[in-house]
């Protein structure tokens, strides 16, 4: 199946991968039933699922590609949204698209000061101070009046629409009724105005921005930083010696992870138009890595299936309301101990993992052979 | 006389109380084949670890061609023309053969993050120039044919030639391989050492350690004989074999296994 | 910055430092101990600690401390010392059963065992917070009301203990600070000779250092780290108890930041090292509250993190350097 999707002519797949991307868009306009949330808007969990997504892909770089544990992550998801509702609302009036770049830079530069010191030391304990870095962050917010203390920042700026308060033009919706498919005329999204009711602008510029950071990680993956990344991953002194300058790269992989953290960031910080230290606990740096881990770290499709899975879940089920979490550590533990590698895991580890037994049999054979030798 | 690329002056190293090398100094003229030997744990590896900048000497120097690379980056020194491979494999085997043998490559090379991600012509160049050097060196070693396979999926003897290429593609003019050999049959063994041969008809100069005595005499055009982390002896084969010191190394070492 | 209050109160504030962390130390062994035997962060050793403290409280309970005096209050106390002891150790074991052991015979990646942590982490937390709505499913919220009602909210043993303050040359030391100081202290010193002592002991250095060579030369690896899982769940239950007698109330949600800092703490000291536990806990409990006198108390915790970060730039292996056999290569 995937050697025949691989085979086809590449306008073909470019055809494709454009039908899926105009599927994506159009979901919340088709509201399909079983996938759709009842109770909650579905344009407004598909948002969630869409930052989740960034989150994901940008940690994925970290954790998945430069094999860096960063249990901090919402540290810089928080450096974004905050330097965004400063610079928009609180101590300033910028329009959010001059915003959003500064805060993305706020939290890459935020990531290089974390990342010089402490990306030395060995991996797990960057793990314990990247999670003290993301503690760090949200209790400084919490006790600095200048960051809107346990109040937080209101009235943050929603991103520009274009045509007015009613859009250029405006889409029905799909109506599911009992075996029938209308088009709902009296619940129409306007393209393209960023409101307060109709949450589906807001996904279209969170999917926009997946496809965006999807693209460049494909680029820069299938490159000299991604191999340089790989093999820091798999053996750091042997990378070092065959002339990659790992720290660099790690600290390279730190700044872009931080760079997509601060955006996804600042994107939740102008959909929510208000943010307080709640929306930062370390419990969503949790979430994060767990999003990257299920769907199976280093493979970018597995990340973005676990992404979307830990965001919309307990969304769609949300009468098991007090059990979610609960029910969601109960997943990871089967999860780990099911599929260890994740739901879709890299192709290659699986063909790695394989042969990895045959090839240590081989050398312990050798060894015995080393030692009649001596 | 032919110039000296790597030249070790006097160069002890410590590990707490333990001396692992006391006062070694030999050199490698541009061109030829030299042969680290002696017992298990003379401190053979260890010296490689000092040259490549694994290990920086307590005491002592050691100049590449004719500056000093004492204290540098372990990446600069592989940058600046030594590479090496692994006594026991380390390779990186979640990538591909091919994958393998471009980050060796990618040493020359400079492509960052916005070449790669704007596919600036800097980037297009250099996987190119990436690509062709890799295989040219896969080609060399004879493992072309499995460019595409993961690493790890290859033979053991293909993992050894792999490691090589690597090295090679680093774009090095001294090669350090460190018992390239090791777990080969008698016939690989042969095979390998004529393509060390050719490594160094490229114009490659190499520094080899190997266990096999009567392999490193065939091959090699100088040796130097280490023993407890001192030199012993140094010489062409010929004076090395007849060297009472080295014949007593390694006949107490067999007696010692044999105990 | 309030130099004043921090120079004027300075052996009060360094003797309950000193107390919180030799709590800090207790739960730290766990972490520790099961990093320098796995390699791994046992992220829900926390849970652990949790579970001991409603061990405690609600062994006093059960048992009417709230009434008790004299000697019968000591008995209590020796009994919910061994039942805090006795469900964290249980806990624990649990854990490795469940989360890590169906991994490690996998061999799974090391990230993979941390996620399946995190899920028992959160999934032995809930349990405790939901524990009137799982108690109801079987009607036994009526019966049970005194332990379940507030499962989300503090739940108190206040008042059950007196704690008499001493007053030693015009400083007024509180008593429980002492008994918690030398209990904790104790009971490192007894676990540091067990180590290094024991057959047990010897068992987990050298898995520790090589886990093929112990095997081979007779260590039972799985037994090895359940004894590993059970020193670290006792010892957590003993910090539940101290930590019950001196702050006197729980939640389900207790053990997060403590276990946060704990590991802190063992990383602080070095992790895989037992005295650097210890010194990590003393160092980083006296360091919190000295911080809080000068800065406020609600950047406590950012103090306990900006430590840390600082002693891993000047020492990246922690203040002792890492090893439970010796340091790994």
């Amino acid at each position: 199946m995937k050697n025949k999707l691989t085979a086809l002519p590449k306008p073909v797949k470019v055809l494709l991968w454009v039908l899926l991307a105009l599927f994506a868009y159009a979901l919340p306009l088709l509201e399909p039933p079983i996938i759709s949330t009842p109770g909650v808007d579905f344009g407004g969990v598909l948002f969630t699922v869409s930052i989740y997504c960034l989150v994901a892909l940008g940690l994925n770089i970290v954790v998945g590609y430069a094999g860096l544990l960063d249990l901090g992550y919402v540290g810089f998801y928080a450096i974004g949204a905050y330097t965004v509702a400063i610079l928009t609302s609180f101590h300033a009036s910028w329009p959010l698209l001059l915003a959003i770049p500064v805060g993305v830079v706020a939290a890459m530069v935020s990531g290089v000061i974390l990342g010089a010191p402490t990306l030395r030391v060995r991996g797990d304990y960057l793990a314990i101070v990247t999670l003290g870095f993301g503690e760090i962050i949200r209790l400084v917010a919490v006790n600095t009046e200048w960051l809107g203390d346990t109040r937080g920042i209101k009235n943050i700026a929603k991103p520009p629409g274009v045509g007015g308060e009613e859009g250029l033009f405006q889409i029905p919706h799909l109506f599911w009724g009992d075996g029938t498919v209308l088009l709902d005329t009296d619940d129409k999204t306007k393209f393209l105005f960023f409101g307060v009711l109709d949450q589906i602008p807001y996904y279209w510029m969170g999917l926009t921005a997946v496809i965006i950071v999807l693209i460049a990680d494909i680029l820069i993956k299938n490159s000299r930083v991604g191999r340089a990344w790989e093999a820091t991953r798999e053996d750091e002194d042997a990378a070092e010696l065959m002339g990659v300058p790992t720290f660099k790269f790690k600290l390279l992989a730190f700044a872009t992870g931080a760079f997509v953290g601060g955006l996804a960031g600042g994107l939740y910080a102008s959909r929510q138009g208000f943010i307080n230290p709640q929306s930062f606990l370390l419990l969503f740096s949790i979430l994060y890595l767990a999003s990257v881990v299920v769907g199976g770290q280093g493979n970018r499709w597995g990340v973005l299936v676990g992404a979307t899975l830990v965001a919309y879940l307990p969304q769609r089920f949300r009468e098991f309301d007090d059990f979610r979490v609960l029910v969601f550590g109960l997943a990871l533990v089967v999860l780990a101990a099911v599929r260890p590698q994740g739901l879709l895991p890299p192709r290659r580890t699986v063909r790695a993992k394989k042969l990895e037994h045959d090839l240590e049999e081989l050398e312990e054979g050798t060894g015995e052979e080393e030692a009649a030798h001596a | 006389m032919p110039e000296a690329i790597l030249d070790v002056q006097n160069v002890t190293l410590k590990f707490g109380g333990l001396t692992a090398l006391d006062d070694v100094s030999f050199h490698i003229n541009e061109g030829e084949i030299l042969g680290l030997i002696g017992p298990n744990g003379a401190g053979k590896t260890t010296c490689f670890n000092a040259v490549t900048g694994v290990y920086r000497p307590t005491s002592g120097n050691i100049l590449f061609q004719g500056a000093s690379i004492v204290g540098l980056k372990k990446h600069a020194i592989t940058k600046s023309g030594i590479a090496r491979t692994f006594q026991n494999i380390r390779l990186f085997p979640t990538m591909t053969a091919l994958e393998n043998v471009l980050v060796g490559a990618d040493a020359q090379h400079s492509t960052g993050m916005l070449s790669a991600l704007f596919r600036l012509p800097k980037h297009r160049r250099e996987e190119k120039d990436g690509h062709d050097r890799a295989m040219e060196v896969l080609r060399f070693m004879g493992i072309h044919r499995k460019a595409d396979e993961l690493a790890a999926n290859l033979s053991y003897g293909d993992q050894r030639r792999l490691e090589i290429a690597r090295a090679m593609a680093t774009g090095p003019k001294l090669i350090c391989l460190d018992e390239p050999a090791a777990g080969f049959n008698p016939a690989e063994k042969v095979e390998l050492m004529n393509l060390i041969r050719k490594v160094r008809d490229q114009g490659y100069t190499v520094l080899l350690i190997e266990h096999d005595m009567r392999l490193v005499m065939g091959v090699t055009d100088r040796i130097v004989v280490l023993e407890f982390g001192r030199k012993i002896a140094e010489g062409v084969p010929a004076e090395i074999r007849d060297n009472p010191a080295v014949i007593a190394a390694y006949l107490g070492v067999d007696e010692e296994d044999a105990s | 910055m309030n130099f004043e209050f921090l120079f004027n109160n300075l052996p009060e504030l360094t003797i309950t430092g000193l107390a919180f962390g030799a709590i800090y130390a207790l739960i730290a062994l766990g972490y520790t101990m099961v990093y320098g035997v796995l390699q791994l962060i046992n992220f829900a050793h926390s849970e652990v600690f949790m579970y001991g403290t409603f061990a405690m409280l609600w062994t006093v309970m059960a048992l009417g401390g709230r009434e008790a005096d004299g000697v019968k209050l000591v008995a209590i106390m020796i009994a919910a010392l061994f039942a805090a002891m006795l469900v964290s150790a249980l806990v624990a074991l649990l854990l490795e059963r469940v989360a890590y052991r169906p991994l490690l015979k996998r061999d799974a990646p090391r990230l993979i065992a941390l996620i399946s942590a995190i899920g028992a982490s959160f999934v032995l937390a809930e349990l405790m917070g939901l524990r009137d709505r799982i108690a109801g499913w079987f009607g036994l919220d009526d019966d049970l009301s005194e332990y379940v009602s507030g499962a989300r909210i503090n739940n108190s043993m206040a008042g059950v203990i007196e704690k008499p303050r001493w007053d030693v040359a015009g400083v007024s030391i509180s008593s429980i600070d002492v008994l918690v100081i030398v209990a904790a202290v104790g009971m490192m010193v007894l676990l540091d000779q067990f180590v290094r002592r024991s057959r047990l002991g010897k068992g987990i250095r050298a898995t520790a250092q090589d886990p093929e060579t112990a095997a081979l030369m007779g260590v039972n690896p799985t037994r090895t780290i359940q004894i590993t899982f059970f020193i670290g769940g006792v010892m957590a239950g003993i910090a539940a108890f101290l930590y019950m007698l001196k702050i006197e109330t729980t939640r389900y949600d207790v053990g997060f930041l403590l276990g946060v800092k704990a590991f802190t703490a063992a990383v602080l000291g070095g992790i895989g090292n037992l005295r650097g536990a210890l010194l990590g806990g003393l160092v980083l409990g006296v360091a919190e509250n000295w911080g809080s006198a000068l800065f406020g108390s609600e950047w406590r915790d950012v103090i306990a993190f900006v430590l840390l970060v600082l002693i891993l730039l000047v020492r990246p292996t922690g203040l002792l350097g890492e090893s439970l056999g010796k340091a790994r290569a």
